[in-house]
C-alpha cells in the first residue's frame, strides 16, 4: 500500500506519506493563506523524495475538517481529482479525531480539541480519555464549550482566557492521519466519505423589498425602513 | 482533428465549466451551472457558488470526457482560470487543475479568465486578428482592451468605473420583477418594447475616455419607475427594459467602435455574458459594418462562462510554446488582464 494522507482543515498544509506501516516521508507548512499553493507541491516533493511517482499511490486519506471553507476545499478539491485521474479510493477522517488520536496519551482524561472557525468561534469536539469522540464536532464561541478541560488544536492559543490548559498538538500530523486510515482499511472499518464538514450555512440573506432612490412623497419620516 | 489535448478548468463565479479543445478545434463544453441557488439571493453568493464547484468538479469532469470521447490519460494539458474571479470559487478550480497536471504528469496553465472570453472565439472563428480590440462584458467585467497578440501582449484601454454591464442588467431586472439573471429577461422583455420610449442617460458617452459608468443608469431607471408608482401609473416593463438596453448596448458599441478607429485596429472581438446580448451583438454588427471594422462574437454558449474558454487559451498559450505555471502558482481574485499567464 501507498497512502498519501493530507489536511487542510486548519492553517497547516499536512501531508505524508504512508506504506501501511509506517510514515515514508511527512511535511507541515503553517500558512492560512497560501493551502491551495503549497499542498500540490508538496505532495510532488514528498514523492520525489522518496523516489516514486504519482502513479505509484494506492489509495488517499484527506482531513474533512471542520475548517474554514476555502481552506477546507483546497484539500477536497485536490483529494477528488487526484483520486479520479489515478483512478484510487479516496477516504475521509474528521479533522478533530486526528489531533485527538496524537492528544490522548498524554491527557489520561476527558479533553477536547478546539481549532480557529473564525469570526470568533471555533469548531470542537469533546473525547474521552482513550480518544474517542464523545460529543461533536459542532461550532461555537469558545464560552460555550465545556469548561476548564485540556484542549488540544490552535483554540487555547487563541482564546487563552476562556480555554484550555493547552494540551496536544496545534495542528493535525498528516502521519497519524495516515496510521488512522490505513489502520481503518486493515480493520475494514468504514471511514468517512471525502466531503467537507461545512458545520455552517453559508451567509446568504433573501433580499428585502427594493430600495427607493427618491424621497416619500410625503414628509414623513423614512426612518427604520429597510 | 491534431494537436494536443488540452482540459480546461473554469470555477470563477458560479458556473463549473470543463472544456475539451484539441488545438483549435472544440470536442466537449460541460457546463455545471449553481445559478438557480443564487436566483433568490438575487445576486452570486459566493460561498454558495464554491460549495457548488466542490460538488460538480468530478462528475463535469466526466461529462466532458465522455462528451469528447477520451480519457484523462489522453490529455496533454491542463488549463484553469486562476483569476480574476471569487476566491473561494477560483481556489476550487485551481485545486483540481493541479491535482490533475500532478497525477497525469502534465502541464499546467493557469490563465486570465478575460483573456480566455477572448480566445474562445478561436474555437468558432478561426485565428485571431492581430491587433484586435476586444469588448468584454459580463456580470463582473466590463474592459475595452487593445489585443496586440492575446499570447504576448494585452493592453487595458477602458473599464467600468462602477457597476457591470450584467450588474446593471440585474439591478434593473430586479426593478421591474423580472428574475435574476437580468440579462435574458431583460433582453427578451426588450423585444415588444419601445427602445426610443425613455431617454436614459448615457454614461461617460462623450468623455472621451474607453471608460463605463452602469451605476447612473440604474438609478435613473429606479427614479423612473418611480415616479410612475407614485402617480398611480403603469409601469410600462416592455419599454422600460427596450429603452435601458438600448443605453447600455449604445455606450458599448461606441465606445469599442471610437477604440478600434482610434487604434487603426479593423478586428472587434466581442465576449461575456452581456456578447450573448441579441441587442448588442445586433447593434455591434450595425456599427462595426458602418465603420468599417470586422466584428466576431462567439455564439451565446460561448460567451457566458465555460471551461472551453479556458481549454482555448491554454492550447494558444501551449501551441505557441509558452513556459508552464509552476504548481505553486496562486489562485488571484483580482489577476489583472495584461497578466494571460500566471507563471
Amino acid at each position: 500500500m501507498l497512502m498519501l494522507a493530507f489536511d487542510t482543515a486548519t492553517p497547516a498544509v499536512a501531508v505524508a506519506l504512508h506504506d501501511g506501516r509506517a510514515v515514508l516521508a511527512e511535511a507541515t507548512t503553517v500558512d492560512a493563506r497560501r493551502q491551495g499553493e503549497i499542498l500540490a507541491a508538496t505532495i510532488a516533493s514528498l514523492l520525489a523524495r522518496v523516489g516514486l511517482r504519482p502513479a505509484d499511490l494506492s489509495v488517499i486519506a484527506v482531513g474533512v475538517g471542520p475548517g474554514p471553507y476555502t481552506s477546507l476545499r483546497a484539500g477536497l478539491a485536490t483529494a477528488h481529482a487526484l483520486g479520479g485521474a489515478l483512478d484510487i479510493g479516496v477516504h475521509g477522517v474528521c479533522t478533530l479525531d486526528v489531533m485527538a488520536r496524537e492528544a490522548a496519551p498524554a491527557c489520561g482524561r476527558d479533553f477536547l480539541v478546539a481549532t480557529d472557525a473564525r469570526r470568533r468561534e471555533v469548531y470542537w469536539a469533546r473525547y474521552g480519555p482513550g480518544g474517542e469522540r464523545a460529543e461533536g464536532p459542532g461550532v461555537g464561541p469558545p464560552a460555550s464549550l465545556p469548561a476548564s478541560l485540556p484542549t488540544a488544536g490552535e483554540g487555547p492559543w487563541l482564546y487563552p482566557d476562556t480555554m484550555g490548559p493547552a494540551t496536544g498538538p496545534r495542528y493535525p500530523s498528516a502521519g497519524v492521519l495516515a496510521a488512522m486510515a490505513a489502520e481503518a482499511i486493515g480493520r475494514r472499518v468504514p471511514l468517512l466519505p471525502p466531503n467537507p464538514l461545512y458545520l455552517r450555512r453559508p451567509d446568504a440573506r433573501v433580499p428585502g423589498p427594493v430600495k427607493r432612490v427618491t424621497p416619500e412623497p410625503t414628509a414623513a419620516p423614512v426612518a427604520g425602513r429597510e | 482533428m491534431s494537436g494536443p489535448l488540452v482540459l480546461g478548468i473554469e470555477t470563477s463565479c458560479d458556473e463549473t465549466g470543463v472544456g475539451l479543445v484539441r488545438g483549435q478545434d472544440l470536442l466537449a463544453d460541460a457546463v455545471a451551472s449553481s445559478v438557480a441557488e443564487h436566483a433568490r439571493f438575487g445576486g452570486i453568493v459566493p460561498e454558495v457558488a464554491s460549495r457548488a464547484h466542490l460538488e460538480a468538479m468530478q462528475p463535469t469532469v466526466q461529462r466532458a470526457l465522455d462528451g469528447a470521447g477520451v480519457r484523462l490519460r489522453d490529455v496533454d494539458a491542463i488549463a484553469v482560470t486562476a483569476g480574476p474571479g471569487l476566491a473561494g470559487a477560483l481556489q476550487v478550480g485551481v485545486c483540481a487543475a493541479k491535482a490533475y497536471s500532478l497525477a497525469l504528469g502534465k502541464p499546467l496553465y493557469a490563465v486570465n479568465h478575460l483573456a480566455a472570453h477572448i480566445a474562445v472565439d478561436q474555437l468558432e472563428h478561426g485565428p485571431l486578428p492581430r491587433p484586435a480590440v476586444a469588448l468584454l462584458v459580463s456580470g463582473g467585467h466590463s474592459s475595452l482592451l487593445l489585443v496586440p497578440d492575446l499570447a504576448g501582449e494585452v493592453v487595458p484601454l477602458g473599464q467600468t468605473i462602477d457597476d457591470a454591464a450584467g450588474e446593471a442588467y440585474d439591478k434593473v431586472a430586479r426593478l421591474l420583477g423580472l428574475p435574476f439573471p437580468g440579462g435574458p429577461p431583460i433582453d427578451a422583455a426588450a423585444v415588444s418594447g419601445n427602445a426610443a420610449a425613455i431617454s436614459f442617460p448615457r454614461g461617460k458617452y462623450r468623455d472621451g475616455s474607453y471608460d463605463f459608468s452602469f451605476s447612473g443608469l440604474k438609478t435613473s431607471v429606479a427614479r423612473w419607475i418611480e415616479a410612475r408608482q407614485r402617480s398611480g401609473e403603469h409601469v410600462p416593463v416592455a419599454d422600460v427594459a427596450a429603452s435601458f438596453q438600448e443605453a447600455v448596448v449604445d455606450v458599448l458599441t461606441r465606445k469599442a467602435v471610437d477604440a478600434c478607429r482610434d487604434h487603426g485596429v479593423g478586428h472587434l472581438i466581442i465576449g461575456g455574458g452581456v456578447a450573448a446580448n441579441s441587442r448588442l451583438r445586433a447593434l455591434a454588427a450595425e456599427r462595426c459594418a458602418a465603420a468599417g471594422v470586422a466584428v466576431r462574437v462567439p455564439r451565446p454558449g460561448l460567451c457566458t462562462d465555460n471551461g472551453a474558454m479556458v481549454a482555448a487559451l491554454g492550447a494558444e498559450l501551449l501551441a505557441r510554446g509558452m513556459p508552464p505555471s509552476p504548481l505553486t502558482a496562486p489562485a488571484d481574485s483580482s489577476l489583472p488582464v495584461t497578466s494571460v499567464l500566471v507563471g
